[in-house]
């Protein structure tokens, strides 16, 4: 019950080119901004779309390959699709929406109804059975939208933004529990997302998606460790530098310049954890190796912590406490001095 | 001066506005007026009267389901397929619903008529007489109405959000079985609109059935026919079958009046 697809397409002016593969039970989560291709990605899989370039095979089976004029149109292929906004039929109950892929595939109605109305319990949604999909709040419609792939019992389950149509409250119990309904789900998984704590928690591994390139794939500790682009490390929330090392020295693609305490050569990252940089309203004396003169840009409050946006030669966030704020009177516009020790300063090819 | 109290426009295009309003009216009124409401009841069970009413009845739902069994097909490819030259097929629809109907019947009866393109062979190999019988009837009024059905069902189709036929694909549903239950379903509100046009189009169809069919009692002479001859011998049918029109006409756009006419 594996994935294997390299998908490649060519939209008007937009090209896709990305790898995706996925083992029996594991969940894989296509990480990208708006327009990145993630949901093209997906309609290619589920056969809604044509490849051009490529390969998609399930098990070994192949399902569409261009070059050797295999197609295997949608409705026999061994997937399920739980759709953005869910695609209910707004016509059919709960029940019959779940209902349906079983009714079409030639099971008889009783055993039909029976093995759907199972699924709505599982899922916790059998008190709305009868209900039509305009009466479900956004939290039971993406229950019956899951119950409606899962009940197909599917080798490769697709989710398309299964979260983004809920309100706050809503998500944060709907993703605990989709979780735990993909865990027990015996195929592979793929699930497309722009929100990286959707990516942390329904996913075993990352495939971050710009542009319709891959630009980075891996575990999401993996991701936050070493990111390799500006979008994934504003996603996991660090410093990402990129320059030419000359041991500990690294001249920045940007101006500027960092003192590693490590010794690199050539093309390579360097990532600041924002905690790890301090902030002083005087030039500091002592021993961290990097002061950056800047300016506070703006500050964004995130929980107990206060990110400090500041705008200098080098560009900088840091993370401080509350009380820090008000002691050094940290406001937009104040001239600040940021230091970063050089163990702090974690380098890596690029 | 006083303030005015609504937007008033000036004098001469309120009054033309006024006449228009009237100029619609009055037939309506003239009509109602000379109604035999005493004799009604005998007026509609006169044998020609009785025979038109039963004939039309046929004559339109026959060509409705035609427009069904057609144009239904038709609608979904005009509004899914990638269908080469699909502006001129979409032109040639349309083509009846501006086509003088009298041309409309020269043109079948050209096309079916017993020398006719088609109708030669129809006649030769299978036997089919369509000039003259009832069968020919509801052709014409299908040609001359089908085409409501088209474009109020394509438009119904194209307006359907494509997602749900995605989601019954990925579900494994074939093509006919998305069609059957998840299509016509949710497009149900334009088939009972695009039907409801056809079938009063073709209820009041003149011209091309005439030519095309011709005037036979009991076999081709539906409600506007016989409206026709009855005029000239009795006035008291003619109107009768004239209210039954009307009455049909206003039901359909009563009933379909949120769905074209919002206020």
């Amino acid at each position: 019950m594996s994935l294997e697809a390299r998908v490649g397409v060519e939209l008007g002016a937009f090209s896709l080119d990305v790898a995706v593969d996925a083992a029996p039970g594991e969940t894989v989560v296509l990480l990208g901004p708006n327009g990145a291709g993630k949901t093209t990605a997906l309609r290619v899989i589920a056969g809604l779309l044509a490849l051009e370039v490529g390969r998609v095979a399930i098990d070994g089976e192949v399902l569409d390959e261009p070059s050797s004029e295999t197609w295997i149109p949608t409705e026999r292929r061994p997937i399920g699709y739980v759709f953005q906004d869910h695609a209910l039929f707004p016509h059919l109950s709960a029940l019959d929406n779940v209902a349906f892929g079983l009714r079409a595939r030639g099971v008889r109605r009783r055993e039909a109804d029976r093995q759907a109305q199972e699924w709505l319990e599982r899922v916790g949604v059998a008190g709305s059975a009868q209900a039509r999909p305009r009466s479900l709040s956004g939290g039971q419609a993406q229950r019956v939208a899951l119950a409606r792939a899962l009940v197909l019992e599917p080798r490769v389950l697709l989710l398309d933004e299964p979260l983004a149509a809920l309100d706050a409250t809503a998500r944060v119990d709907t993703r605990r529990e989709l979780r735990r309904h993909l865990d027990r789900h015996a195929g592979a998984r793929v699930v497309v997302t722009h929100d990286p704590v959707d990516a942390m928690t329904l996913g075993d591994r990352v495939i971050v998606i710009e542009a319709g390139r891959m630009v980075q794939a891996g575990r999401l500790a993996e991701l936050r460790e070493r990111p390799r682009s500006r979008y994934v490390a504003d996603l996991v929330g660090v410093n990402l530098y990129r320059g030419t090392a000359d041991g500990p020295h690294i001249r920045l693609a940007d101006g500027g310049a960092l003192v590693a305490a490590t010794d690199a050569r050539g093309d390579v990252f360097a990532v600041v954890h924002p905690r790890a940089v301090a902030l002083h309203r005087r030039a500091p004396e002592g021993t961290p190796r990097n002061v950056l003169a800047g300016m506070v840009d703006h500050l964004d409050v995130e929980g107990d912590r206060v990110r400090v946006i500041v705008a200098g030669a080098v560009p900088v966030t840091a993370e401080v406490t509350p009380a820090a704020v008000a002691e050094l009177e940290l406001s937009a516009g104040a001239p600040v001095w940021a230091s970063i020790k050089a163990t702090e300063v974690s380098v890596y090819p690029a | 001066m006083r303030r005015p109290t609504r937007t008033r426009l000036s004098p001469p295009i309120e009054i033309l506005a006024a006449l228009a309003i009237v100029f619609f009216a009055v037939p309506v009124v003239g009509l109602l007026q000379r109604a035999p409401w005493s004799d009604l009841a005998d007026d509609l069970t006169d044998p020609v009267v009785r025979d038109a009413l039963w004939l039309s009845l046929v004559c339109s739902l026959g060509a409705t389901g035609l427009a069904f069994v057609l144009g239904l097909p038709l609608a979904w490819v005009l509004a899914r397929a990638h269908v080469p030259g699909r502006r001129v097929v979409r032109a040639l629809v349309l083509l009846p619903m501006v086509l003088p109907p009298v041309v409309g019947g020269v043109a079948l009866l050209l096309a079916f008529g017993r020398r006719g393109l088609v109708g030669q062979y129809l006649d030769q190999w299978f036997g089919i007489r369509l000039p003259f019988t009832t069968g020919g009837a509801i052709l014409a009024e299908a040609f001359v109405a089908m085409p409501f059905f088209v474009i109020v069902v394509e438009a119904g189709l194209r307006s359907l959000d494509r997602r749900y036929e995605d989601a019954a694909a990925t579900l494994g549903a074939r093509r006919l079985t998305t069609f059957r239950r998840v299509v016509l379903p949710l497009i149900a509100p334009s088939l009972v609109a695009g039907a409801a046009l056809t079938w009063a189009r073709a209820l009041g169809e003149f011209g091309a059935t005439i030519l095309f069919a011709g005037n036979l009692e009991g076999e081709t002479q539906t409600m506007p026919l016989a409206i026709f001859v009855e005029l000239q011998t009795n006035l008291g049918g003619a109107i009768a079958l004239s209210l039954v029109l009307l009455a049909v006409s206003v039901v359909v756009l009563v009933s379909l009046r949120e769905r074209w006419f919002p206020a």
